[in-house]
């Protein structure tokens, strides 16, 4: 099995981070599905800066609501188990990225934007949804999931001969 | 080597490697299941023994049948969003609001104004005594043919055979005398607040709705607002121990909060029948102040006390039902628009009932009595919230509801020593916006309950909750009933904010005698006498 030139130190690194961006997005998933009274409502209605309207168009319109849940719930899901596991790799990442980028925006952290949520720490321009975003990148950029991960057995059953 | 291979050809480190994923997704469920019960034990602990029931309050009955022919009075400010409560929309407010909506996609005033219910109501008569407000009027309750005419008085309005009852948006001093006169002709009311200018025509109202036996709903439309049954049900369910003190307030700080309302460029000594608007107040040569923001004398309206006092203590008599209070003081000036107005735009009362008593956690007898307090300022418009002080919790109240459990609570002791409830963290909270209730909730899930406020909800959906309150005296003259703000609670509102300006206007304090039904130590005569008397008042 190859290791895509990857040190251990390399690997440990790589895999460690694709496993804990998958454990965040799994539980987030998981508490919503486990909560019933659970809604997007609350964070879409209460949206900030140049994407407000969409976002508070989306939270008054039920359909439109409705199928927000459901999609944020269960792409959550999936993004988590496919990071953990180890497959479908680069899908789950873009959707992943893309939800971020749409949580960034909604709270954007800009200059002369109040976002009067409660926050824990102090941001500008830069947040943990956009250091998230950027983080899945690198787990995009730097594939481990053919070496820990399911992956492993498409790749090995398809063009690995066993030799060893 | 001597590692050994599965049929597939994978050896066992595939396996480990490949599936190095199960454990860490196992860990994460052990992990969240032993939070989500541990969570859903104190939650379950903490809504079994509170046993709030988070209910909506029953739609008022069917409006089929017959139209209910109805006559309007007034057709300025408040005239026209009760026009529009009942299902008729005049076009200017019409185009501005598509405009608004045109502009910002989330104002849904037009909108929500569209897929208001049909009241199965027709305006067959106006009266307005200014010219452009009545022709406006007319033109506006014209729908399916119907054109309602306009009859230049009240009293002939009051007269019609083809009108079954009649809404009051005129001035306050003219409440009463429209009132009476309707409900001797058999015509329902529903009127504006307060409902009485002075002492005497309260009781004469009084008698007279109960003499003639036609429904009367005063127009405190917070009736309807969903959150406050829950709020009643937990407040009988002893959530928030004896109550001592209550805390409301307006704070507002713009001209039209202020009652400096524009004047109409139409209105002159020919368009505005000057006399009628009059009526029992001191004849005065025509002036287009007085008439366009008549709530800035005492002549006509009835101050902060009469105006928007009436809605606090409204809310927490539908709330408490405390009723009249045993003395009232108050005091205020004109502090922030000093125009020539006379009455106050920074105002506190004081109300006691030292008999209040519906429950305590501690011993027999260490608990009675409540003081009811309302402050407002025209020159400041900063929240500062309902609140309702008990020994175990506070209430804030609004649409929403949240309680807190007191850190010195007798009743949830054991609780806060647990770390079950702490400080800051809402016990309870109640959003009708929201799918459901939810009994412990973060800081966040708070911030995001209180928003929003100009609206009630019914099954999630936002509703004018003048809409609901016009709709209920519809459905009790329709299917019988008694409206939520009758002659009774209207008859409490008006003596206690007379209360309020009389003590504000002698520097005296006022006392009720319940039994007797009288203010102590005056003559009626004398009360009506200060209450509409004109000037500033010292202080």
């Amino acid at each position: 099995m190859e290791n895509y030139g990857y040190s251990k130190f390399q690997m440990i690194a790589l895999v460690g981070l694709r496993l804990l961006i998958g454990w965040h997005f799994l539980y987030e998933g998981v508490v919503k599905l486990l909560n019933p009274n659970w809604s997007s409502v609350g964070y879409l209605m209460g949206a900030q800066g140049p994407f407000a309207g969409l976002f508070h168009g989306i939270g008054e319109n039920a359909t439109m609501l409705g199928i927000s849940d459901f999609v944020i719930i269960w792409s959550m899901i999936f993004i988590g188990l496919a990071l953990i596991f180890g497959f479908l790799l680069k899908p789950a990442a873009v959707i992943g990225m893309f939800l971020l980028a749409l949580f960034y925006l909604a709270y954007p952290p800009f200059p002369g934007i109040e976002i009067d949520a409660p926050a824990e720490g102090s941001y500008i321009i830069v947040n943990k949804n956009l250091i998230e975003l950027f983080a899945l990148m690198v787990v995009m950029a730097f594939p481990t999931a053919q070496y820990y991960g399911i992956e492993r057995f498409f790749v090995k059953s398809a063009s690995v001969p066993v030799t060893n | 080597m001597s590692e050994q291979q599965d049929k597939k050809g994978f050896t066992r480190r595939d396996l480990i490697k490949g599936l190095v994923g199960l454990p860490i997704v196992g860990g994460l469920f052990a992990a969240a299941s032993a939070r989500y019960s541990s969570d859903n034990k104190v939650k379950e602990t903490i809504l079994s023994e509170l046993n709030i029931n988070a209910v909506a309050p029953p739609s008022s009955g069917p409006m089929s049948g017959d139209a209910i022919r109805l006559g309007l009075i007034g057709f300025g400010i408040r005239g026209k969003q009760l026009m529009r409560a009942l299902g008729f929309a005049d076009k200017e407010w019409k185009e501005s609001m598509a405009a608004a909506a045109a502009k910002n996609s989330n104002d849904s005033r037009l909108k929500d104004f569209v897929e208001q219910e049909n009241l199965n109501v027709q305006i067959r008569g106006v009266c307005d005594v200014f010219d452009t407000y009545a022709e406006m009027a007319v033109e506006t309750g014209t729908v399916d043919g119907n054109k309602p005419i306009r009859y230049r008085t009240y009293e002939e309005m009051i007269a019609a055979p083809d009108i079954d009852a009649i809404v009051i948006a005129a001035p306050d001093h003219w409440h009463a005398p429209m009132a009476m006169a309707a409900a001797r002709a058999g015509k329902h009311v529903y009127v504006e607040k307060p409902m009485t200018h002075n002492l005497s025509e309260t009781y004469e109202l009084y008698n007279t709705i109960h003499e003639t036996g036609v429904v009367l709903q005063v127009g405190h439309q917070h009736r309807q607002t969903q959150s406050f049954l829950t709020a009643i049900d937990a407040i009988n369910k002893g959530v928030l121990g004896h109550i001592s003190l209550i805390q409301t307030n307006t704070n507002r700080n713009d001209d039209n909060g202020a009652w400096q309302y524009d004047i109409h460029e139409a209105a002159n000594p020919q368009t505005v029948d000057w006399s009628q608007f009059l009526g029992n107040a001191p004849e005065i040569p025509y002036n287009a102040e007085h008439f366009f923001r008549w709530r800035k004398w005492w002549e006509y309206g009835t101050g902060l006390s009469g105006d928007l006092l009436t809605h606090d203590f409204d809310r927490i008599n539908c709330l408490l039902k405390m009723g009249i209070p045993k003395t009232v003081v108050a005091s205020g000036g004109v502090y922030t628009h000093n125009d020539g107005r006379d009455v106050p735009d920074v105002f506190q009362v004081v109300m006691e009932y030292p008999d209040f008593f519906i429950g305590s956690s501690q011993e027999k007898g260490k608990e009675k009595g409540m003081t009811f307090m309302y402050s407002a300022t025209l020159g400041n418009q900063y929240d500062r919230g309902t609140i309702l002080m008990g020994h175990d919790a506070t209430m804030e109240l609004g649409n929403s509801m949240t309680v807190y459990a007191d850190p010195r609570s007798s009743r949830y002791a054991d609780w806060l020593k647990n770390n079950l409830v702490s400080e800051g963290v809402p016990l309870y909270t109640y959003n009708p916006q929201a799918k459901g209730l939810d009994g412990v909730t973060s800081a966040t899930a708070r911030y995001f309950a209180d928003k929003g406020l100009l609206f009630t909800y019914r099954d999630g959906k936002r509703v004018d909750s003048t809409h609901l309150h016009m709709r209920e005296w519809l459905s009790c003259i329709r299917n019988g009933g008694k409206p939520s703000c009758s002659i009774e609670e209207g008859f409490q509102e008006a003596i206690a904010a007379h209360m309020g300006t009389l003590s504000l206007k002698t520097g005296r304090r006022v006392e009720w005698d319940a039994s007797a039904r009288r203010v102590v130590g005056f003559e009626n005569e004398e009360i009506d006498n200060i209450l509409v008397s004109t000037g500033k008042i010292a202080v």
